[in-house]
């Protein structure tokens, strides 16, 4: 075990140890642990490592430590920043795991119901991943590449992620079956980029990967009065709820029905557009 | 949050008594970690247990070859049926399980061998080494299809049938109506999963620590198994982390003997939450069909049900549940005229058997569920239409039986709905359906309100010898209470002290452990049965003890017995001219030992019907829900209960008692149901099991507690446990149905059955 306190340290023991797991705040990992299910010959530990810590602004950007933790996202500054990834850390777990489960872990658990990333996919959001020989940046949708894969390679980490600080409402609605505590049955984000005119839908638990809703997105776009922050006519909103729903390729699984899912984001897709637009008509 | 008032202040001056509310000596450490449950149990010695389980629900053992596992390092035992040395099965009511499977395995996870070795790390190597050869067979997993398959037992797939008839079969009403409901598996989901620790004995015998319902059943099932005098097998309870029911069969409690007695080591072990859900019965999942008869005015004139209980693979308690079942098929109504069949049948499904309610909360879901059909039918109020029927002393039940002690149904039903409602409009996301989703605004709420009535009986019924034991020593002016009665939350530790300080005046009261070595059977604790039938033990051996006391302190002094009274931890005579404080007079020993027993009950005949229950519990909740339609998500807003409890004992426990099975009960409505496909089970975590959180159990507002005491009962107190888990289930998704206009037959109520209703 290699308890890392700086980055280059991390970066050391995993080019020594391409294959160890990388611990942040464990709520992913020692379930697979405890269960059995997940073998290790070397853990590095990164919870120590400052510069993964925290977030800071660059720019038009904002740079998310990968060690940054969900009750981190709904503190301070950050709320008005990225309003939908702290709604989206508020439904993860409990306190103790709020204050335990990191960003970096969520991308790297790479769970089609990782409630992080369908707000990191609506963002356009960049991973920043890092080895002892430098960096490399990757979109979201390069990074996770099916159900708990990803382009992760061995003796990389996850250092930050960047994403955008647009001038627009955001909104993140996730399903459970309970009010809190539960894993997402069906979530969806949506974010407005005001500047760029466009509105941007990233889906969760309903395809192996977080999904976007290009048409969906190409559709309201041009629907939108963006003077009057409304979408004048109902029916786009109608077309638009529909245009997400063929975005989503859910299965059945025992936490919901695909039918269940797919009529789940069609609400929600139509409940997130009419609270970023409030002057639509009803 | 409640309207009962805790009366705290007589118990700063001394020690509480009947009606005080005595704090739990458990309750802080339980709190703040320093509590000691099974799971904590160590010995210096000791080595780790572990369970091969079965990954088939239907399948013949063709071989097991245990050669690779005694090879890892540090493996003591690699037992298997082939070691079971008494009897190869045990079982509650009927003995018909394997303690290991020899030849078949009939459910997935059902033991199959067990290991013991240094490290827990050395017990996975182990039991993954195990190579077993199994013939997978098709599993039998729709109970309907149980009575014309192929016996997958040899005691054959009916576990029991009551078809219960009573009165004019020939009855028909004006007013019919007819439903289907079913309702779905429910886990107990105590948080201490399966534990414990067997010592080997010099003696030959074997000491478990153990958390159990019921020592002395387990001591007699374990000891058969071991093939040992009972004597020999010595068990003591340990800290119980909630039961349920899910500690009244057997789970690690003759594999963990087993395994002391073959490698002569301390042995411990404890199940994963996932090998709990495997390791433990669950509540039967229920498919109920009703067709209710009433007259124009509102009047029950019959009820016609047929009842159908999975039992999974095993007996267990199957065959009480269905007699409870069927017996208050009806709900607490009058009813003249009625035929149940009551069926329970055997699958390859995983085992049911006792969980809080009994058989009475799957048929509350179905009465209750009627009785708002037969109020629509009829054009009449809900409530109303209940208050008509409800039952009242002298009354019949369905069985025939008259109820000859107190049934305050009116009482506990108009108290209920009478209470001012303090539920109000959400204010926030986090309080509306979908909670820290933000699924929902207020504009996509719908409100609904119902209420439920829910019955059932207290204490063992059908004839059962149900006694309890209970030792009482008064020496030097402490009483010491020796009662194997199982703490496992329900209060029997203050009750027995309250009970104790009440008879004999003491204040210091120490309770013994709860052990088979020192008493005699306390019975379960289960069937809301401890605080009569324990509480009723203790009461009468502080009782033989102060008649002991009095005759010998009279006799010293030459004084009549009868001229003598025990005030306040004083003896003294009535004409004053004599006073002696306890202490001194018990400075010699005064001990009684008594077998307490509640009034015979009588088995049920071939119809049904007979004397079978002692008393009766009532309780009534009013459900106040908002439903987001669009996505069926649900928020319970707020709960009322009223509840007959014949006499309060102890108010804060009582409390408890009433919130937390509330909160069972909330949790079957709206998210509690093991899923189980092909005869496997799909969400065996607390991931995937969902029981309710802070934000979705609602505050329970106490409308009243309706004190009016039971004949025979110790102070006239019934037991309070699991009425709260009956009429709240019920009554929360009639307050669903309210809220959508939708039927929702199946309980949990899930969200696809809202949004897709009709799709």
């Amino acid at each position: 075990m290699t308890i890392a306190r700086t980055l280059d340290d991390a970066c050391a023991a995993l080019a020594e140890h391409p294959d160890a797991l990388l611990l942040a705040g464990g709520t992913d990992l020692m379930v697979g642990v405890n269960r059995g299910q997940v073998r290790f010959d070397h853990v590095v530990v990164l919870d120590r490592v400052d510069e993964l810590r925290g977030w800071r602004r660059d720019g038009d950007e904002l740079v998310l430590g990968a060690g940054l933790t969900y009750a981190e996202m709904g503190r301070g500054e950050l709320p008005t920043l990225v309003p939908a990834l702290a709604q989206a850390a508020r439904t993860v777990g409990s306190p103790q795991i709020r204050n335990a489960g990191t960003l970096g872990g969520n991308i790297a658990t790479s769970s089609p119901a990782g409630d992080t990333l369908p707000v990191l996919a609506a963002l356009d959001a960049t991973i920043v991943l890092r080895t002892s020989n430098g960096t490399r940046r990757l979109a979201l949708d390069r990074f996770v590449t099916g159900v708990k894969q990803n382009a992760l390679e061995p003796g990389e980490l996850i250092e930050a992620v960047r994403v955008p600080v647009l001038d627009g409402p955001q909104e993140f609605l996730k399903v459970g079956t309970r009010n809190a505590m539960v894993i997402s049955v069906a979530s969806l984000a949506l974010v407005v980029d005001g500047a760029g005119r466009n509105v941007r839908v990233g889906l969760g638990s309903v395809a192996p990967v977080p999904v976007r809703a290009v048409e969906a997105e190409a559709h309201i776009g041009g629907c939108i009065d963006w003077d009057a922050a409304s979408v004048p006519d109902i029916a786009a909103v109608d077309r638009f709820a529909e245009l997400v729903v063929e975005a989503a390729h859910p299965i059945d699984d025992h936490r919901g029905s695909a039918a269940y899912r797919n009529h789940a984001v069609g609400v929600l897709a139509r409940r997130a557009l009419l609270r970023a637009f409030p002057g639509s008509a009803p | 949050m409640t309207d009962v008032r805790i009366d705290d202040t007589r118990t700063g001056e001394r020690a509480p008594r009947i009606g005080d509310s005595a704090p739990r000596p458990d309750g802080i450490p339980k709190v703040d970690g320093s509590f000691t449950f099974s799971s904590d149990l160590w010995h210096d010695r000791m080595i780790w247990g572990g369970t091969l389980r079965s990954p088939h629900p239907s399948a013949r053992i063709r071989s097991i070859d245990i050669g690779p596992a005694i090879a890892v390092t540090g493996v003591h035992a690699v037992l298997t049926a082939a070691d079971v040395p008494g009897n190869p099965n045990f079982g509650l009511e009927h003995v018909d399980q394997p303690v290991l499977a020899s030849d078949v395995v009939r459910y997935e996870g059902e033991p199959v061998a067990i290991v013991a070795a240094d490290h827990p790390e050395a017990v996975r190597l182990a039991l993954e080494a195990i190579v077993v050869d199994y013939e997978v067979t098709p599993p039998l997993v729709d109970p309907a299809l149980a009575e014309s398959s192929d016996p997958i037992h040899p005691d054959g797939n009916l576990i029991r049938r009551i078809h219960l008839r009573h009165g004019d079969q020939d009855v028909v009403g004006d007013v019919i109506v007819e439903g289907t409901y079913e309702v779905g598996m429910q886990d107990q989901a105590f948080l201490g999963p399966e534990s414990g620790l067997a010592v080997p004995a010099e003696d030959g015998g074997v000491e478990l620590y153990i958390a159990t319902q019921w020592l002395h059943a387990d001591r007699d099932q374990v000891a058969a198994c071991l093939g040992l005098a009972p004597e020999l097998v010595r068990l003591t309870l340990s800290g119980v982390g909630g039961a349920f029911g899910a500690r009244e069969d057997l789970s690690l409690h003759a594999h963990l003997c087993l395994l002391a007695l073959r490698t002569r080591r301390p042995v411990k072990m404890v199940y994963s939450r996932e090998e709990s859900f495997h390791g433990h019965v669950h509540r039967h999942p229920a498919r109920m069909w009703y067709r209710h008869h009433a007259d124009r005015a509102g009047n029950l004139v019959r009820v016609e049900a047929r009842l159908l209980l999975d039992g999974g693979a095993y007996a267990s308690s199957s065959g009480a549940v269905i007699a409870n079942a069927t017996c208050f098929a009806g709900g607490p109504y009058r009813i003249p005229s009625a035929d149940i069949d009551g069926v329970v049948v055997r699958t390859n499904n995983p085992p049911c058997g006792a969980m809080r309610g009994f058989g009475a909360v799957q048929t509350c879901i179905g009465h209750e569920a009627q009785m708002d059909r037969l109020a629509a039918a009829l054009g009449m109020d809900p409530v109303e239409l209940r208050l008509r029927n409800v039952l009242a002393p002298g009354d019949r039940l369905l069985t025939g039986q008259v109820i000859t002690g107190t049934a305050p149904v009116a009482e506990v039903l108009r108290t209920c709905t009478d209470h001012p409602s303090a539920a109000t409009l959400p204010d926030d996301t986090m309080s509306l359906p979908g909670g820290a989703g933000r699924t929902a605004d207020p504009e996509h709420v719908h409100r609904g309100e119902a209420v439920a009535l829910g019955f059932k009986n207290l204490m063992f019924s059908e004839g059962f010898d149900d006694f309890s034991s209970a030792i009482c020593r008064l020496e030097a002016g402490v009483a010491t209470i020796t009662c194997a009665c199982a703490e496992v939350g329900q209060g029997f530790v203050t009750l027995a002290q309250q009970i104790t300080r009440e008879v004999l005046g003491v204040d210091e009261v120490v309770l013994a452990p709860a052990a088979t070595a020192t008493v005699g059977s306390a019975g379960s604790t289960s069937a809301s049965r401890q605080t009569w039938m324990s509480g009723g033990a203790v009461q009468a051996a502080c009782e033989e003890v102060r008649v002991r006391l009095i005759a010998r302190v009279a006799d010293e002094n030459g004084i009549d017995p009868d001229e003598l009274v025990m005030v306040d931890g004083r003896v003294v005579s009535l004409a004053g001219d004599f006073e002696a404080d306890l202490a001194s007079v018990t400075a010699e020993a005064v001990e009684a030992e008594v077998e307490f027993r509640h009034a015979p009950t009588s088995p049920l005949d071939e119809n049904g019907q007979g004397d079978a229950h002692v008393s009766f519990a009532f309780s009534a909740h009013r459900a106040i829900v908002d439903v987001d339609r669009d996505l069926g998500l649900v928020k319970v807003v707020e709960l009322t209960t009223s509840q007959d409890v014949g006499r309060l004992l102890n108010p804060l426990q009582a409390i408890g008692q009433i919130e937390g099975g509330a909160a069972q009960g909330v949790g079957l409505a709206v998210m509690e149901e093991v899923q189980v496909l092909d005869g496997r089970i799909r969400n065996a975590s607390f991931t995937d099991y969902l029981v309710p959180t802070a934000l979705d159990m609602p505050p329970v507002e106490i409308a009243a507690l309706i004190e009016q005491p039971e004949p025979g009962a110790p102070f006239g107190a019934k037991g309070i446990g699991e009425p709260p888990s009956i009429s709240s289930t019920a009554a929360v998704v009639a307050a669903i149905r309210a809220a959508t206009d939708l039927d929702l037959t199946h309980v949990p109520v899930r969200p696809t059955d809202i949004a897709l209703a009709g799709a």
